[in-house]
């Protein structure tokens, strides 16, 4: 076997390429058979144009300052025109500039969630599902009662206590989020653990933590993927829900629930105010559903459609 | 393990996790805020013995322990403490305004259920027809749509621009003067059935739809691809070839073996969507002006009203564990591997 | 006497994403009523693929038959439509499969599963099926207490389950039974078990059989006729003692003398090279890169069927050179 030394990460890296050069090719192939869904592709190429445009923020908005908050009530309620292709809102807000600044949060928000989602669960999904027994059985009793707080009750009880912020409505999400993640890992596990691989590395007396990390997480990270990109889009109509009750962005942010909140009672004759946000979630949403479902075929040829 | 064995554990099991729940809301209301008291006080100045009192009433100047136990105490005695707002007991207003998110539930489920399981289980059997395709749309826009924002829609077109159905409440308000309903169970459909009263059984009817619609759509769009996937899985195992070279018709194999292999998954998939069912009538009900518990609870929200809310959190969290609770109960009757394992 | 099943020339292929599997080239066999034939070869090379074929079990895009002909009774099997096909399963003929626990459907009890091919076939009462479920476990041997037929299959051992199966296949009193590696996955004392059902129902119930098999001890102990496999050509069949104790085809030698009976360690022996891949198959006779008796003509034209025994027939090159005279002992 060859080891190939690659220029920057010099002989090391070299040996580390060529030892892991199987699931290298397995990714590719997986790539390509990704690349292959039209509709996944899509979706990609929305939510990267979705990246850009929240970075892109200040400079594209035709108005930062009102996308950021700013109000101008002299030109409140007007209809799509050129000077506002999406029209302005009860404020007088331009409401292109606020769908394109209120981008940032479904992107950043849900990417917090699931940092935080992951650090927690599939590390205790892990340990539950390797080790067994009590230590299992405590992991999975508490993740039982975790699992009875549908995440929007979680959101509300906490809000209420510490106050209306997307923050807490963050902190919420993690809290009834995580046990998912356990209980998947931990699933993956428990059948990991017999694999012939895991007791050999035993039987050589490999540490039980190194074989966690390095046996059983690794393969976990698949399945994992494909629920993380699914949630996703879950977590960003919880957020926007969230907000649209007042519980979590407050204004004048610009956060797609909030301005169709803010825009509810005009929806009848001045429809443009929460009909632009309510598309940008619904496309936005859409693209992971459509990301995760190709990635689910990728991953598992069977429910191939 | 036997039958019984598996519902001593299960039942045990929801035991435990409902007291666990208390305790979580019990932590919620007493140990994050950083003074109970003034919280409950709310924002106005107040004097040091007015906290004092407050605090003793409050029973938190009390050992932790002592707290939880007279919290959870209170709790099973129907003790939730009084609504800060509209001045009742907490648990009497609960029940008050649960029926008709129950109804509304109930009624978006069965929409679900009832479309959501023969759709996904045709779109298996005619795998990568337009049928197929079709639903696969439909139950991924359903998913992706939010509910409050496709219940503005809704109303758009179908209130406003089609004239077909009414805007909000639960009933034609000339209905209720003329032909009152009699409260029996407090969903109004029901009481309405029950009592013969078909004027207003037609307009509660009429009322419940768009809701409905409204909150089904996200269940509607996972059901249908749950029962798709499970049924593509079923249809590829070995019996299904067994079956089929015993000469069994295509129709059988497909609603009979493959569907019942399939119900596992599909129905906790239906159980998740009760739970987000349960929050999902918050939304639906604003916009709908829907007397239930989830305008209770947004009011309770924007009020402050932390009685309420911390009773309406212990609510929808107990009825999410039972549900839970019944939807494995089921698959254990119909997957009998369950028990065994 | 005329032949119960008789397969002339079938050639099917496959359509896979890696291009045209050629799996069979013009299979010959046949089972006369009452009979047991063992189809017998390694993996893949297409006896599986026979019994299946023969049932119409193959997905129809992928799999197509390019030529032959499949007789049932005198009726080609390959020209019946899909309706008619259904009738015949189960009914006239039935196949077991090799894991029995994968072959149940896990959710329906036993009974239930038996009594629903029962019902479907002979539009019977539910009472009538179950007497007939019952008659059907009896057959193979399985106890006839309430117990069995509300079971479900992981409740059963492994050779119950697959008598439950057998049940099934004879519940309509089928004449000819497939039964693919029937015995592979269970332990080698159910293993005689089952294959003595196997023999008892030839006897008892006339049923003929296909015994498809790797197992060539399995074949010996119980099948009239034999039939060698290799990559989706038949080389070698006839009666079994015939096959077993005066085998020609240099690959019917060459399996024998693997076997490991008496052999120690060292004296193992293996066939050099491996099965070819069917997608780009060896011309003429498949078996000739690995032979050590190939001749000039076996790369340019598949050997044909000739005789060499009693009942007893060699599609060989080498051995057509020999002038075998049937009934000569060979000498390889």
């Amino acid at each position: 076997m060859q080891l190939r030394r690659t220029p920057i990460l010099g002989a090391w890296g070299g040996e580390w390429r060529s030892r892991h050069q199987s699931q290298f090719e397995e990714s590719r192939y997986n790539l390509r058979v990704f690349g292959k869904d039209r509709l996944a592709a899509i979706g990609v190429c929305w939510v990267a144009f979705m990246i850009l445009v929240a970075v892109a923020a200040p400079w594209i908005a035709p108005y930062p300052d009102q996308g950021r908050g700013a109000s101008d009530v002299s030109e409140r309620l007007q209809a799509p025109s050129r000077a506002h292709p999406f029209g302005t809102d009860p404020s007088g807000r331009d409401v292109l500039s606020r769908v394109i600044y209120g981008a940032r949060i479904p992107l950043v928000i849900p990417a917090i969630v699931v940092a935080g989602v992951l650090l927690i669960g599939v590390p205790l999904g892990g340990i539950a599902g390797y080790f067994g027994g009590k230590v299992d059985e405590g992991i999975m009793r508490m993740t039982d009662v975790f699992l009875a707080f549908p995440s929007l009750i979680m959101a509300m009880a906490l809000v209420a206590f510490l106050g209306p912020s997307l923050r807490n409505v963050a902190i919420a999400l993690v809290i009834t989020w995580w046990p998912w993640y356990t209980r998947l890992v931990r699933g993956m596990a428990v059948s990991l653990r017999q694999r012939p691989y895991v007791l050999a590395a035993r039987t050589m007396g490999v540490s039980r933590w190194t074989i966690i990390r390095r046996h059983v997480l690794p393969n976990t990270v698949g399945p994992v993927i494909v629920q993380v990109t699914l949630d996703i889009g879950t977590v960003i109509l919880e957020v926007a829900g969230l907000s649209f009750i007042g519980l979590g962005a407050q204004a004048p942010t610009a956060d797609w629930g909030l301005m169709i909140s803010e825009g509810r009672q005009y929806i009848l004759s001045e429809w443009w105010i929460c009909t632009f946000a309510g598309l940008a979630i619904f496309l936005l949403v859409l693209s992971y559903n459509l990301i995760g479902d190709g990635l689910r075929d990728v991953l598992d040829p069977r429910t191939k459609r | 393990m036997s039958v019984r064995a598996y519902l001593i554990r299960r039942l045990a099991l929801t035991a435990f996790v409902l007291a666990g729940v208390v305790l979580i809301t019990f932590f919620i209301v007493r140990i994050i805020p950083s003074d109970p008291a003034q919280l409950y006080l709310g924002s106005a100045r107040v004097r040091p013995e007015q906290l004092a009192q407050v605090r003793h009433e409050l029973g938190i100047d009390r050992s932790l322990v002592v707290q939880f136990y007279t919290y959870a105490h209170d709790l099973l005695g129907g003790d939730w403490g009084e609504s800060l707002r509209t001045k009742n007991n907490v648990l009497g207003d609960i029940l008050h305004f649960l029926p008709p998110s129950l109804e509304l539930i109930l009624f978006a489920m069965t929409i679900a259920i009832v479309v959501g399981v023969p759709l996904g289980a045709a779109s298996a059997y005619k795998s990568n027809t337009s049928l197929d395709h079709g639903s696969r749309i439909l139950a991924i826009a359903g998913v992706s749509l939010p509910a409050f924002f496709l219940a503005l829609l809704l109303q758009i077109v179908f209130f406003r621009i089609l004239h077909w159905f009414p805007v909000g409440l639960q009933i034609d308000p000339t209905i209720a003067q003329t032909h009152p309903v009699t409260r029996i169970t407090g969903m109004m459909v029901v009481d309405s059935l029950i009592t013969a009263n078909w004027v207003a059984f037609g307009s509660s009817l009429h009322h419940l739809i768009l809701p409905a619609l409204a909150l089904a759509a996200f269940p509607l769009g996972l059901i249908t691809r749950m029962t798709r996937s499970a049924m593509l899985e079923s249809l590829e195992a070995d019996y299904i070839k067994m079956a089929r070279a015993m000469g069994v018709r295509q129709r059988i194999i497909v609603l009979r073996y493959a569907l019942k292999n399939s119900m596992a998954p599909v129905l906790t998939v239906i159980g998740l969507t009760f739970a987000y069912m349960l929050v999902g009538t918050f939304f639906i009900e604003t916009i709908f002006a829907w007397p239930g518990l989830g305008t209770y609870a947004t009011m309770s929200i924007l009020s402050l009203d932390y009685p309420a809310i911390i009773g309406v959190t212990i609510v929808v969290a107990f009825m999410y564990v039972l549900a839970n609770l019944c939807v494995d109960l089921v698959i254990a009757k119909l997957d009998p591997r369950v028990v065994l394992s | 006497m005329a032949k119960l099943l008789d397969i002339r020339g079938l050639k099917l292929e496959f359509r896979s994403y890696r291009g045209v599997v050629k799996a069979l080239d013009g299979v010959d066999l046949a089972v006369a009523p009452a009979e047991i034939l063992g189809l017998v070869g390694e993996s893949g090379c297409g006896k599986t693929i026979t019994g299946m074929a023969v049932l119409g079990l193959l997905a129809k895009p992928q799999a197509q038959v390019t030529s032959g002909e499949i007789l049932f009774k005198g009726d080609d099997l390959l020209k019946k439509s899909e309706g008619e096909m259904r009738a015949l399963r189960g009914r006239e003929i039935s196949m077991v499969f090799q894991d029995p626990l994968a072959s149940l459907n896990p959710v329906f009890t036993v009974g239930d599963q038996i009594a629903r091919v029962i019902r479907e076939h002979k539009g019977v009462s539910r009472s009538e099926a179950l007497e007939a479920t019952r008659s059907a476990l009896s057959a193979t041997g399985l106890p006839d207490h309430g117990g069995l037929l509300g079971s479900y299959p992981h409740q059963l051992s492994g050779g119950m389950r697959q008598r439950v199966c057998m049940a099934m296949a004879i519940s309509c009193d089928s004449h000819l039974l497939i039964a693919d590696e029937p015995t592979t996955a269970l332990d080698v004392t159910i293993q005689m078990q089952i294959l003595r059902l196997l023999i008892g129902l030839r006897d008892d119930r006339g049923v003929a059989q296909l015994l498809v098999t790797h197992n060539l001890g399995v074949a010996a102990q119980t099948c009239d006729q034999i039939a060698v496999m290799y990559a989706g050509q038949v080389v070698e069949q006839g009666p079994t003692i015939e096959v077993i104790k005066r085998p020609y085809h240099p690959y019917t030698t060459a399996l024998y003398g693997c076997l490991p009976q008496g052999k120690l360690a060292a004296d193992l022996s293996t066939i050099p090279g491996s099965v070819p891949d069917l997608i780009d198959p060896p011309a003429g006779c498949r078996f000739h890169p690995r032979c050590t008796h190939v001749q000039a003509e076996c790369a340019a034209q598949k050997p044909a069927l000739i005789d060499v025994g009693p009942g007893h027939q060699v599609a060989c090159h080498w051995v057509g050179r020999l002038g075998v005279v049937p009934g000569e002992r060979m000498h390889a």
